[in-house]
């Protein structure tokens, strides 16, 4: 039994309801878990990857 | 324009005007702040500012320290560096939506170098973790092409 750091404290992982997903656009995947004691949300975390940075095009005129 | 000079503006070589007193030869420290999904975060962002930055449990204004362990390099035409480390904020509780993190230098008077927004997200007694683009020309954090 795994106990987690949630809004109420530590609480055994197994009494709570997990909910996971993906979202991907152009610039990034994200990933996200929500636990939930009788329906609210106690902990959320998030992984996101970047896909790309931003740009500066470098231009010299003549 | 010549590459290499576009890597050296990534390493502070050149000054067209009034440039700032270096202390060394050091790298600069740079740090990501988060900002809310009301703010207007964005290329005319000029300087790190509290205002609309999140705020919440477990979260320090000004953000996190953001590490550089690799120099600016360049590949074809195109300058580029990314932080070596991903940007995590640990155990933090952040409920009014945020999407937008702000890199700034913190050597340098809290000036603005980029802001990468992204889909809005809420923590709550978690951590977020933002894990950098592949170091290269095509998808470095920070690219002068």
């Amino acid at each position: 039994m795994a106990e987690i750091f949630t809004t109420l404290g530590m609480v055994e992982e197994s009494t709570l309801v997990k909910t996971e997903g993906t979202t991907e656009n152009e610039n990034e995947t994200t990933q996200w878990q929500e636990w939930r004691k009788d329906g609210v949300i106690v902990k959320r975390e998030v992984q996101m990857q970047l896909k790309q940075g931003v740009f500066m095009p470098a231009e010299a005129s003549l | 324009m010549a590459t290499s000079f576009k890597k050296e503006l990534l390493l502070g070589h050149h000054n067209f005007g009034t440039g700032v007193i270096r202390a060394g030869t050091g790298a600069d420290s740079f740090k990501a702040a988060l900002y809310l999904a009301t703010a207007s975060m964005g290329a005319a962002s000029t300087v790190y500012s509290v205002t609309n930055e999140v705020s919440g449990s477990g979260y320090t204004a000004g953000g996190v320290a953001v590490t550089f362990a690799t120099p600016p390099n360049a590949t074809g035409t195109t300058a580029f560096v990314t932080p070596s480390a991903n940007i995590v904020f640990s155990g933090v509780t952040l409920t009014t939506s945020f999407d937008a993190v702000l890199l700034y230098n913190s050597t340098q008077g809290n000036k603005a170098v980029s802001v990468h927004t992204f889909t809005a997200q809420t923590i709550t007694a978690g951590t977020l973790t933002l894990t950098m683009p592949v170091n290269d020309a095509s998808t470095g954090l920070l690219r002068l092409v």
